[in-house]
């Protein structure tokens, strides 16, 4: 047990010493809540618009009024739309016909054209939403005496998160990803580490048994995760204003679990790996590409072909992340997430066993 | 006519309090074998980077080839060979691969490189090896391989840290052949080892203890000055007193 | 059980191949309990393959060996708990200071440092010193003394030294010898491989070995003895043309200040010989020879190609 303590105080040694290591472990969480807190948004702001106004009267000119309000877009000035989408300078543009105002009091049938750049499928849906629900408002605000008979009115209520904050859906799957690479990463390189300096070759001829070396090199990585899951944790809350909904301890359980799945990871790569390069390279493109493409927090996965949907299912991440969002989000207990955790936790049971059985207590 | 090939006055590096090289001054003669030889640590590595272009001293003065080793680096390095026991071949390209790389950053012509080529694998008796990756040679094919590379362009000077390291005494020997060829030829050897039987064959020998040069001179003479049987005891006499402990 | 043997070394048609190029080819050798025992060759002989396969890191492909009676293969946790093992490489943490390491890796082999001191104590007083300063920042020879008292500090049995020597300067090596003598003294087997062929002159008994497979095993003394021919040094004023004139005339190899020949019929003769080429300089005796004279001589009668 004492030989066991020591080498995990090594291990600390050599975390603190080195400048990279500390960098990815304290700097990567917190540049990836900043950035995707603050940069990395899917929410769309001042995008920019023409207008053009071929009826210049006041229902028009209320109209824009409303529009350049409007947190979303910022109008552009100029009324050569086809030159302005070719030159990439507008996103959408709002065509108001002659007799505008006209048609809309007498005629009931006004119409407005709305163009959009539909290069980028999903920013023009958007945006042509948010236009369609300006008008509409707009449309209320004029005639509010007129009742439409049988007009159904839907009220939507936005769960768990009413203002729609993105920045919701997307922690989960940064605290998914940080513990990804840091386990991963940091040990495999730490282990490929000793056997390119050649200590690995010293510790295997010692009689402390390779199981151990093993699980030694792992212990200070889950103490450190743990300690980035904390500071992920309080970042988001206390600058992202994210709830915790459910209960901390279990959240606390669950990652635990999740980082003792990805040091198996780290450990497996390790033991196939024979530089830090390649260990660095097969734990950030064999890890963090299929942690961000298959975990849903940036892609929906309801949207992918099926193969790519039944691969989704090989990723730890993913299943992680549904727990995270169950439990800080929206507050469920282990009763909603027992399943996902039973998965998790069998996929940890397997690499493991594979990671020590596959560590050499020889030189290859 | 005695040419000078390398010429070196009160050289001196300091890094921050500690001074590497403690102003070194001496000359080597164009085509001459030199000996530059120290315990670890002596300064030897960083003397020889200076020579080659790669540091600016920070005091003194050097000329080497002819180039000053503060204004005229660049034309240094096209003047000079630089074989190390570290710093060698490509491993995953071929012989003829590797010869072609290196001749082309000398600036040879393909009609040189060719005849070059063939004329250097045709003098390690190599032909049946020149398709084969330099990673599969043994390391004295290697040696002798990267030896004849790094005076393909006829530098007028080659420098050669530790080229004999870990070597069997046969091939140990071919290696030398080669540099008395390249001197024969008008290169002159600067060459540093731990073999004090090496150290022998060279013209003169210099060596290294704490920065300074302690001794410059043949072999002959400076085992008569030490009283000494073997290159050996010179060195040991000398760099036994040495006070640095760090590299 | 331990058989009771007095070799604390064994190895019997050891055989080991990568990727198909063979790296030791049907090695045999033993070595006495107590015994300074070296393995003389150049890099890629076999000898860091040898010392892997004995500290138990890499399985022969046939053949077997022992290392104190306990099988390599079999009793390999045994092996590892009585044997001092020291790699080719530096191979200590860079990062630990001198004090960190050595604790570290007295508590790994279940042990204290002031439980042997005893041992390294010689050694360890020179680097002291320095205790806080971290293993990467040490001088080579530096780095040689804490890695030689990280070996020692569970106290083995037997010692593997793998080219402690290389690339550390004469002044150096000199005293990592003078170490080992001393260590040889406290009744440890040491099994330690160099280049430097006048490094085997300081071992009791040495395997000259190349290309995989040995070309001798005896004491330095008999090695020597067994040279076949009469060896002589000559020198001149122009060294390199004497050489080459000599290689036409017999097996003529440059030896520091001398060149050493031998197979010429005899002294006479050969002095005729470099008259008639013209040389009136010439200095030459008939001289005992060292053991890289028979590596050489070795190497050129076969036993490896």
């Amino acid at each position: 047990m004492k030989q066991f303590m020591v080498f995990v105080r090594k291990e600390f040694y050599h975390v603190f010493r080195d400048r990279r290591t500390l960098l990815i472990l304290f700097g990567l969480p917190v540049m990836q809540i900043l950035l995707f807190g603050y940069a990395l948004t899917t929410e769309i702001k001042n995008a920019k618009i023409i207008v053009i106004d071929n009826a210049k009267d006041v229902n028009s000119e209320q109209l824009i009024a409303k529009i350049r309000a409007s947190t979303y877009f910022s109008i552009v000035e100029g009324d050569d739309m086809g030159a302005a989408f070719r030159k990439g300078e507008i996103r959408c543009a709002v065509v108001f016909p002659p007799g505008f105002g006209n048609d809309l009091l007498h005629g009931n049938t006004a119409q407005i054209q709305i163009v959009a750049d539909a290069s980028d499928p999903n920013t023009a849906k958007t945006l042509t939403n948010y236009l369609t629900a300006i008008i509409n408002d707009y449309q209320q605000s004029i005639q509010p005496m007129v009742t439409i008979p049988y007009q159904i009115q839907p009220v939507l209520r936005m769960l768990y998160n009413p203002a729609l904050n993105g920045s919701m859906n997307f922690v989960p799957g940064v605290i998914a990803l940080v513990l990804m690479i840091i386990c991963t990463t940091l040990t495999s390189v730490s282990i490929v580490r000793e056997k390119e300096n050649g200590t690995m070759e010293i510790l295997l001829v010692s009689p402390f048994n390779p199981t151990y070396v093993v699980l030694a090199k792992a212990v200070p990585y889950l103490v450190l995760s743990l300690l980035d899951f904390i500071i992920i944790l309080l970042l988001s809350v206390f600058l992202l204003d994210m709830p915790v909904r459910g209960s901390l301890v279990l959240l606390f359980m669950e990652s635990t679990l999740f980082i003792i799945s990805c040091l198996s990871l780290g450990l497996l790569i390790s033991s196939v790996a024979r530089s830090q390069q390649i260990a660095m390279l097969m734990s950030m493109m064999g890890m963090m590409l299929p942690t961000i493409l298959f975990t849903g927090f940036i892609f929906p996965l309801e949207n992918m072909p099926l193969p790519l949907q039944l691969i989704s299912n090989l990723i730890p991440s993913r299943w992680f992340y549904f727990i995270v969002k169950a439990v800080m989000l929206k507050g469920l207990g282990f009763g909603a997430v027992w399943k996902q955790t039973l998965i998790l936790a069998g996929m940890t049971i397997v690499l493991l066993t594979i990671s020590i059985k596959t560590f050499k207590t020889r030189l290859s | 006519m005695n040419e000078k090939a390398i010429i070196c006055k009160d050289l001196t590096k300091r890094f921050g309090d500690f001074v590497a090289v403690d102003n070194i001054s001496f000359d080597v003669s164009s085509g001459e074998i030199f000996g530059f030889l120290g315990a670890n640590g002596a300064g030897k590595t960083t003397a020889m980077r200076m020579l080659c272009g790669l540091s600016y001293p920070t005091s003194g003065e050097a000329a080497v080839a002819g180039f000053n080793v503060f204004t005229q680096q660049e034309s240094i390095k096209k003047n000079i060979g630089y074989m190390s026991q570290k710093f060698s071949l490509y491993e995953s390209l071929t012989v003829r691969e590797n010869i072609r790389f290196y001749g082309g950053i000398y600036g040879l012509t393909n009609q040189e490189l060719k005849e070059k080529g063939d004329e250097l694998i045709a003098k390690l008796n190599m032909g049946n090896e020149s398709k084969k990756m330099v990673g599969d040679l043994p390391l004295g094919w290697k040696q002798k391989l990267a030896f004849s590379v790094a005076i393909i362009h006829q530098p007028k000077i080659v420098f050669l840290d530790e080229p004999t390291g870990g070597v069997d005494p046969v091939t140990r020997r071919q290696f030398w052949d080669l540099i008395y060829d390249a001197a024969d030829s008008g290169i002159t050897i600067f060459v540093t080892t731990h073999y004090m039987d090496e150290a022998e064959y060279c013209n003169r020998i210099s060596i290294m203890v704490d920065g300074r040069i302690d001794a410059l001179d043949t072999p002959a003479n400076l085992k008569k000055k030490y009283s000494a049987e073997t290159m050996d005891e010179v060195f040991y006499a000398l760099a036994r007193g040495a006070k640095r402990t760090a590299d | 059980m331990p058989q009771q043997n007095s070799d604390a070394v064994i190895l019997n048609n050891i055989t080991k191949t990568y990727n198909k190029l063979p790296a030791v080819t049907e090695i045999s050798l033993s070595v006495k309990k107590g015994e300074l025992f070296g393995l003389i060759g150049p890099d890629g002989a076999g000898k860091s393959t040898l010392f892997r396969i004995l500290t138990t890191l890499l399985l022969a492909d046939s053949g077997t060996a022992t290392v104190n009676g306990l099988d390599v293969v079999k009793d390999y946790k045994e092996i590892r708990r009585c044997v001092g093992y020291m790699p080719g490489k530096f191979s200590l943490y860079q990062d630990l200071t001198i004090e960190e390491n050595l604790n570290f890796f007295a508590t790994l082999f279940g042990t204290t440092v002031s439980a042997n001191y005893g041992l390294i104590k010689d050694i360890y007083e020179q680097i002291a010193p320095f205790k806080t300063r971290r293993a990467g920042k040490l001088s080579g020879g530096m780095k040689q003394k804490l890695a030689l008292c990280c070996a020692l500090i569970h106290r083995p049995e037997v010692l593997f030294l793998d080219e402690p020597t290389t690339g550390v300067d004469a002044v150096s090596r000199k005293e990592f010898w003078n170490m080992l003598q001393r260590l040889k003294e406290q009744g440890i087997t040491i099994v330690v491989s160099t280049p430097y062929m006048d490094e085997a002159d300081l071992c009791e008994r040495i395997a000259l070995i190349q290309s995989g497979s040995i070309l001798s095993i005896d004491t330095p003394a008999a090695i020597k003895a067994a040279y076949p021919d009469k060896l002589y040094a000559i020198k001149s004023a122009k060294m390199h043309q004497l050489l080459k004139d000599l290689r036409a005339y017999g097996s003529c190899y440059a030896f520091g200040e001398y060149l050493h020949i031998s197979g010429v019929s005899g002294e006479t003769e050969l002095l005729a010989y470099v008259k008639e080429k013209g040389y009136t300089d010439v200095v030459l005796k008939e001289i005992t020879p060292g053991i890289e004279d028979c590596f050489i001589r070795l190497l050129q009668t076969g036993g490896a190609s």
